[in-house]
């Protein structure tokens, strides 16, 4: 019996009971639909996640100090100032291959002033490489060179919403003057925008100056708030964090024995902090999707043994007038796979629509993959031949003489 | 000489059930040729429904051979078996057995959707013909509750015919009718065996006996009495003779 004629077969047997075939569909189309839809759930905010880490700078690597103790009382890091520019010429001489960028932070907030504007900001001298390692561009103007750094240039640049709040009629801020803490800075770039930072942050609201500027000029300090660094690559982020807090332990004279008074870390321990909990999710709510397709299967294996029970007769009626076991078995076999497949098509539209649904309402981010897709095909093909093989096969082996004398 | 069709040979079928074996049918040898009308008559218990299920290919015998249209069933598996069903006999059966909601047509398309020589269009042509040989040419589209009993056992005729068997197999195929129908059934298988048609009637009532060419009596499993009907009856004279209205 062809292929066509058993499918003809099966479909009309599910017509003629419409309700019970939707009814044992749902469990596959609930299992399917919840399957897609929590994958959809998951792999979306997994990604929203990476994305907006590495926006910040994934291989960015920063030492800050670490708080510690001065005679049993314990500091916060802000106001230790153990990290000095000997720690940068000591990560400096290096030379390692693992970084490629590194830029020390020293940052001050206060008024910045333009004609009769002023916005409260702060201002954040850096090297040149800053920019690199954080991932912000120049939209126009110019960057400091290093030799501004070296004459500690009043020079600076802006983010888009100093821009905004010093510059309300939208002229040209690129060769102005603005002053901040009463120094006169002139504007010779501005920045891209980037947004808000995953916690919150205005990251536009930005002066960039070099930090020989800050320090010199602004906070008459020599210590460093911070260093940032940045690894060629992510993988090469675990040495370069290592080759850097050998460096300032040297640097900083510290015995083996001593803990360190400064802290480093990577973009990428977070990325992978965060991304792994999202794949735990991910995880678990597809295994909670996949027990229910598996109840869905076992309601097809059910509805298939009551269907071979109620069409004994016929199964000896057909076996009488030449049909083999194998064609009762294809017979059975796939009508349960019409089941789930059919059921597999219906879900997959729910998990699609209701995946769409809760990102309009909910504005959660989602990520419908195709894998997910043909994976929850493939799963109900399987679970329609498992589930639909021990009825079916019960039928095959039936004996003509009593199917036909059922009753 | 006609063309031996059946042949029997000392068959005996044995059931062990338990420790008890049942022995149905003690070593019977018949012959049947092409063409013959024959009615196997026999009580309850005498064997009867043993022999048909072995004669259709259903069963197997324990012991003695079955020839059926020259092949040997003995060493046939499953498959074999249901492939010769398929293509050597027509089942009538008395409940009718056909497919619920499943058209006059298509039921009788059934058979030749296992037999793999038929194609699409010629299987449907066949049971076009073979619902005409049953004078069924206007009930095509109906499903068997929209058809009285007769239709019903005439489509189940039908069904029989189609794939073109060497033997048309009826087991008590008017029992669950009415006399008046059990006689138009009568006279549409005295018809086609006038066509050339083999038909082995099971049956337990004398009466239908009367209308085939040749009877086998069974008893306790042994064969009784195998004679030869020398002027059977007909089924149309029969059914003439009935009053009109002794329905009501």
């Amino acid at each position: 019996m062809s292929i066509l004629n058993l499918l003809r077969i099966a479909f009309r047997a599910l017509k003629r009971n419409k309700l019970r075939a939707f009814l044992t569909m749902l469990g596959i189309i609930i299992g399917v639909a919840a399957v897609i839809a929590m994958m959809a759930i998951g792999q979306g905010s997994k990604q929203s996640i990476q994305a907006s880490l590495s926006s910040m700078g994934s291989n960015m690597i920063t030492v800050m100090p670490q708080s510690n103790t001065q005679g049993s009382v314990r500091l916060a890091g802000s106001s230790i100032q153990t990290l000095k520019l000997e720690d940068i010429d000591a990560i400096k001489r290096l030379h390692s291959d693992n970084i490629n960028g590194l830029s020390p932070v020293v940052s001050s907030s206060g008024q910045a002033i333009k004609a009769g504007n002023n916005w409260p900001t702060s201002i954040t001298g850096v090297s040149p490489d800053y920019l690199n390692i954080r991932q912000l561009k120049l939209l126009d103007g110019i960057l400091f060179s290093d030799n501004d750094v070296r004459k500690s240039a009043k020079v600076c640049l802006l983010g888009k919403t100093v821009i905004d709040n010093l510059f309300p009629d939208g002229s040209n801020p690129i060769g102005q003057i603005i002053r901040f803490k009463s120094i006169p800075f002139q504007v010779i770039g501005t920045l891209v925008p980037k947004g808000q930072s995953n916690f919150g942050q205005d990251q536009d609201d930005i002066i960039i100056a070099p930090y020989t500027t800050v320090q010199n000029r602004i906070t008459a300090t020599n210590y460093l708030q911070s260093i940032y660094a940045s690894a060629v690559s992510e993988a090469a982020s675990d040495a370069a964090t290592q080759e850097i807090t050998n460096a300032v332990r040297e640097s900083h004279k510290l015995l083996p024995n001593q803990d360190n008074d400064f802290q480093v870390r990577t973009q990428a321990e977070l990325i992978s902090t965060i991304s792994s909990t999202s794949s735990m999710l991910t995880v678990l709510l597809t295994a909670i999707a996949g027990i229910s397709l598996l109840i869905g299967g076992i309601g097809i294996m059910n509805i298939m043994y009551v269907s071979v029970t109620e069409r004994t007769r016929e199964i000896g009626l057909r076996m009488s007038i030449g049909a083999r076991g194998k064609d009762i078995l294809m017979q059975f076999l796939i009508e349960a796979v019409l089941i789930s497949i059919t059921g597999g098509v219906m879900g997959v539209l729910l998990g699609v629509t209701s995946a769409y649904l809760i990102s309009y309402f909910l504005s959660w981010p989602i990520l419908i993959s195709q894998s997910s897709i043909v994976i929850s095909f493939v799963v109900c093909g399987i679970t329609g031949i498992f589930f639909g093989y021990y009825p079916a096969q019960k039928a095959s082996r039936l004996d003509p003489i009593e199917a036909l004398r059922y009753e | 000489m006609a063309k031996k069709i059946l042949e029997l040979h000392d068959l005996k079928r044995e059931f062990v059930m338990g420790d008890m074996t049942v022995r149905a049918l003690k070593g019977l040898s018949f012959d049947i040729n092409a063409g013959e009308f024959v009615t196997i008559m026999g009580s309850s218990g005498s064997g009867k429904t043993t022999l048909l299920n072995i004669l259709g290919c259903l069963d197997k015998p324990s012991q003695g051979s079955y020839l059926l249209d020259g092949t040997d069933v003995k060493g046939l598996n499953r498959d074999q078996l249901a492939g010769l069903r398929n293509k050597k006999i027509g089942f009538v059966f008395q409940a009718y057995n056909l497919l619920p909601r499943t058209n006059a047509l298509e039921n009788v398309e059934l058979p030749l959707f296992y037999n793999k020589e038929v194609s699409v269009e010629e299987r449907k042509q066949r049971a076009i013909k073979a619902l005409e040989a049953v004078k069924l040419s206007d009930r095509f589209d109906h499903t068997p509750n929209q058809l009285s009993g007769g239709q019903q056992q005439r489509v189940a005729i039908a069904r029989a015919l189609v794939n073109e068997p060497v033997m048309i197999l009826a087991d008590e195929a008017t029992g669950n009718l009415d006399t008046r129908t059990s006689y138009e059934i009568m006279a549409l298988m005295q018809e086609l065996n006038a066509q050339g048609k083999t038909i082995v009637f099971v049956t337990h009532e004398p009466d239908i006996a009367a209308f085939s060419s040749r009877t086998i009596m069974l008893r306790d499993g042994k064969l009784q009495k195998d004679s030869i009907n020398e002027k059977p009856r007909s089924a149309k004279e029969a059914l003439a003779s009935l009053p009109e209205s002794d329905d009501y």
